[in-house]
């Protein structure tokens, strides 16, 4: 469910269509160019993306803000945390 | 220790590779952990099909294990053409199944130094444990990959590193190596325990493979497609989105011409759909059945095979006659058949 507040993305990628790795491989990729605090919003298909988005973030120390299903998509929110 | 190290991992989140990790950062030493995509993965090809049979969605096990032990993590495309040819040509041959494990292993290690390279990380390890394996984790073998790959003295295998040549790390002091272990065969109490003591709990069970290239049933249509080409007169070359229709419904070898791929359930079913470009589509028309294709030139008489063998595993399997619809693009035909009924038949055809 969508959370009550959400920040704005700084961007947002769309990844439908594409299974595990690659939503993960594709943040992974935007993350690298954006500052830091700013909030990257990944549109996926690939229900997975509820697991592997909290994995990665806590790996990769950045923020799950949260995921959710919304309109036959998931949308994923992650602020990148400075380094 | 003279200066802290820097490591990459390579984990696939079996136990194994989950341990190795453990004992690694467990030094204080800097991983990132790298988990590979091979275009082979069972987790991503259950997910392609909505998931396991109760419902759930499989997890990636490798991020599960990098988020377990907090380790920096990179998930790395390997599964590109390179791959491929690896796998149509591995210099160290298949397992029992399509698994080319030593070759894969080498072309494996070998992205691992470029990325030791670029991240100026001192050496790399993995999870392998002498003896585990019949083939890939042999003494030789293990030495063989090492070799292969340019990670000379630069390859540990911390789960058995006491049974093997200390490595530059070690030599180094940038690894103790009274701290590894001395692993070996193919049991995994050791193992169980030692997650029991370092608080592993979640892994996965039992330990598998995650990869088709093991899997028997793969491994037939895999050889299948590579015999036909031979026969064929064609060469020795396989495509992304034919590994992919390799995972998905119900195949029959016509002749080295052709092939029938027939879905099982509507997941399969759209699948096929949404692979039909460049192939036959088939589906039965006006009854409930499965969606088929038909890949390379098929002969009239074969055309009516696969028409007949669609029939069958649709609800006009018990009538005399069934229609079948015969689609390439904008053309499309309808062909009245008999349901084909020779089960002995279909069962030798099937791949």
């Amino acid at each position: 469910m969508r959370p009550a507040t959400l920040p704005e993305p700084a961007l947002t990628i769309d990844t439908s269509g594409r299974l595990c790795p690659f939503p993960i491989v594709e943040t992974a990729r935007v993350m690298k160019g954006l500052a830091d605090g700013a909030v990257l919003l990944v549109v996926a298909t690939d229900p997975g993306i509820a697991l592997d988005m909290p994995m990665w973030c806590k790996a990769t120390r950045n923020d799950h803000l949260a995921t959710f299903e919304e309109g036959g998509r998931w949308r994923s929110y992650v602020r990148k945390r400075p380094r | 220790m003279t200066r802290k190290a820097k490591a990459i991992g390579l984990i696939s989140g079996g136990l194994d590779s989950t341990l190795a990790l453990a004992l690694v950062k467990g030094q204080g030493i800097e991983v990132k952990a790298v988990t590979f995509y091979t275009g082979f993965c069972i987790t991503e090809t259950q997910r392609r099909k909505g998931g396991r049979a109760d419902g759930s969605v499989p997890r990636n096990e490798a991020l599960r294990a990098a988020a377990d032990l907090e380790a920096d993590v990179e998930l790395v495309d390997i599964s590109g053409p390179a791959y491929l040819e690896m796998l149509l040509h591995p210099r160290f041959g298949y397992g029992a199944n399509a698994n080319p494990c030593v070759d894969c292993r080498i072309f494996m290690m070998r992205k691992a130094k470029e990325i030791m390279e670029r991240e100026g990380a001192d050496f790399v390890f993995t999870g392998e444990v002498l003896g585990q394996r019949p083939k890939s984790q042999r003494r030789d073998t293990l030495r063989i990959i090492e070799r292969e790959s340019g990670l000379d003295g630069r390859l540990l295998r911390p789960l058995s590193a006491k049974l093997l040549k200390p490595t530059l790390p070690e030599a180094e002091g940038l690894v103790d190596r009274e701290r590894l272990l001395d692993l070996s065969g193919r049991g995994r109490t050791p193992q169980i325990a030692l997650a029991k003591e370092i608080g592993l709990a979640d892994y996965p069970q039992p330990a598998g493979g995650c990869c088709f290239l093991t899997d028997e049933s793969f491994s037939k249509k895999f050889f299948d497609l590579l015999s036909a080409r031979e026969a064929a007169g064609e060469g020795r070359h396989i495509s992304h989105e034919e590994v992919i229709l390799l995972t998905v419904g119900r195949h029959f070898r016509l002749s080295p011409r052709a092939k029938l791929i027939v879905g099982r359930g509507e997941v399969e079913n759209a699948l096929l759909e949404h692979h039909a470009g460049g192939r036959a589509r088939l589906e039965a028309v006006g009854v409930t059945g499965p969606v088929a294709l038909v890949e390379g030139a098929p002969t009239p008489e074969e055309r009516r095979l696969a028409a007949a063998i669609v029939a069958r595993y649709g609800k006009a399997k018990d009538r005399p006659l069934a229609q079948v619809e015969w689609r390439e693009g904008d053309r499309a035909e309808t062909i009245e058949i008999e349901p084909a009924r020779d089960e002995a038949r279909i069962e030798g055809m099937r791949i």
